[in-house]
């Protein structure tokens, strides 16, 4: 299991994977969006989207957990 | 003149705005999110009227809400600011027809300037040397193909209806063509809602010159010189610094007078009126025109502190319908200035980096200028663009500026969040950027920690 943080404070735009789905090491999990900017939080490891903690449009601080990988 | 003036923008040029206009004897009305209730932008005009919550769409960008924050206070006329409306064309138009003075160009100047493609064609009509490109946006990736094999490699896709940089993608070769033409039209539609690609060719390390315009809307129009703004991460500019480096010592002489008028060509061609800027590339000897921005310029300082021109007084009285009194011979070169973006942001990396600022502590000296969108106590959150502030700084000559920069940066104290005032710090001591010797890649190879 692998917890995924966000690495930087802002707010969840999109969010292309869905639990259960298979990711490979790099696929893109989540964007964030901060100061304009849309940012990409990829899989650090290929695994299972087990649980998805976040919402599109939620604002989230550096460090919360995004999604779990199993 | 108009009484009262409504800032439609927020943090450093919503103040710089509100000083201008109160010295001219306006009453100042302030509009604010929910984000932004402490900053000093809303302390300091006469009135401030909330809009809205912290998104951007729901405040700064809610037309309805900023029109009925005009009305309910009796403002006359609306500043844009940079950024947010004000290059949009429509917002100008509501303004107008509910009765209120838009401090910027005509929307249908606007309106051609807008779509990057139409003003390209606009300006290569009037004579404006364009970068190598395709005529119009093109319909599809095999049509890209055919185009791009025309204009050369390697190319850039860019969105039409665009600005900031987003959507842009390279192909550096053929085979490249139509993956950065899907990624440029999933981007632009994303972001803008339509699809609209046009091709230009790549200039691998191009500088970034551009020409302020300021006309009237009696046909009088005058360009206010270069500035040099090459020194860019992502496609968004750093320093800004006026004179271009590139014409320091004579050098270049035959370039100048043909750039300025082809800006007024293309201003000219827009139906320009108010203060405005014409971007251009240079390359190898020569100067591509790639847009014009329809609105005053975030490095205009620059522009000010050495011609003297007082760039919003003049937005503000050419909008009440005034005639323009400076002359093109009243333009002349003081001094030089340069603009540093102080951005909320890892100065490595360049990541956002939202935070109270514990410490903000402003630099003091001579021909040290702080325009601040924040004081020390204050968020900066996350919901718009990291630029917290501009140092600014003017002296006699460009060695001046830079010594007087380098003693600025290093008293410089911020905590609290990560700036790239350490960037900066490394950029006035890079041998390369001392020398004038820039182009837009800068930041890739230069000035490392």
């Amino acid at each position: 299991m692998a917890d995924v943080p966000a690495h930087i404070t802002g707010t969840v735009w999109k969010i292309p994977v869905s639990v259960g789905q298979k990711v490979a090491a790099g696929d893109t999990l989540v964007i964030l969006e901060s100061m304009k900017m849309e940012m990409p939080v990829e899989a650090p490891d290929a695994g299972t989207v087990k649980e998805i903690r976040v919402k599109e449009a939620q604002p989230v601080n550096e460090g919360d957990v995004l999604v779990v990988l199993g | 003149m108009f009484r009262k003036l409504l800032i439609a923008n927020r943090g450093e040029i919503a103040r710089r705005i509100n000083a201008v206009a109160r010295g001219m004897g306006l009453k100042t009305v302030a509009v604010y999110s929910d984000a932004d209730e402490k900053l000093p932008f809303v302390r300091e005009a006469d009135e401030a009227v909330r809009i809205g919550p912290p998104p951007a769409k729901d405040s700064y960008l809610n037309v309805a809400a900023v029109l009925d924050a005009a009305r309910r206070t009796g403002a006359e006329a609306i500043h844009p600011g940079y950024g947010f409306l004000s290059e949009n064309g429509d917002f100008a138009k509501a303004c107008t027809d509910a009765g209120l003075v838009f401090v910027g160009p005509p929307p249908e100047a606007m309106a051609r300037m807008k779509n990057k493609a139409e003003a390209r064609r606009l300006a290569q009509a009037a004579g404006v040397p364009v970068v190598p490109g395709s005529l119009g946006v093109v319909p599809d990736a095999a049509q890209a193909q055919v185009e791009a094999d025309r204009i050369g490699y390697p190319l850039l896709c860019k969105a039409a209806g665009g600005g900031g940089g987003i959507g842009m993608a390279v192909a550096r070769d053929a085979s490249e063509v139509e993956k950065a033409f899907r990624q440029c039209a999933d981007r632009a539609k994303a972001a803008f809602g339509r699809e609209g690609v046009y091709l230009e060719r790549y200039f691998p390390a191009p500088r970034h010159i551009e020409v302020q315009i300021l006309g009237d809307h009696h046909g009088n129009l005058i360009h206010c010189l270069e500035r040099e703004c090459t020194i860019q991460r992502r496609h968004q500019k750093v320093v800004e610094e006026a004179p271009s480096p590139l014409f320091e010592g004579g050098k270049h002489a035959e370039l100048r007078p043909r750039l300025f008028e082809a800006a007024k060509a293309a201003a000219l061609a827009f139906g320009y009126a108010n203060a405005g800027t014409a971007e251009f590339l240079y390359s190898d000897g020569g100067f591509y025109f790639i847009e014009m921005n329809a609105r005053l310029q975030v490095e205009h300082p620059v522009t000010e502190l050495t011609t003297g021109v007082d760039l919003i007084g003049w937005q503000l009285r050419i909008a009440a319908g005034e005639t323009l009194t400076v002359r093109q011979d009243d333009v002349q070169r003081k001094g030089a200035a340069m603009e540093f973006r102080i951005y909320a942001e890892d100065p490595v990396k360049f990541l956002p980096s939202p935070g109270p600022l514990k410490v903000f502590q402003a630099p003091k000296g001579e021909g040290v200028r702080l325009d601040a969108g924040y004081e020390a106590g204050n968020v900066v959150t996350p919901n718009y663009d990291p630029m917290i502030a501009k140092l600014i700084i003017s002296g006699k000559d460009r060695a001046q500026v830079l010594s007087r920069a380098e003693a600025a940066l290093a008293g410089f104290e911020i905590e609290g969040i990560k700036t790239n005032v350490p960037l900066h710090r490394r950029i006035v001591a890079d041998p390369a950027f001392r020398a004038g010797e820039l182009d837009t890649h800068f930041l890739e190879h230069h000035a490392k920690p």
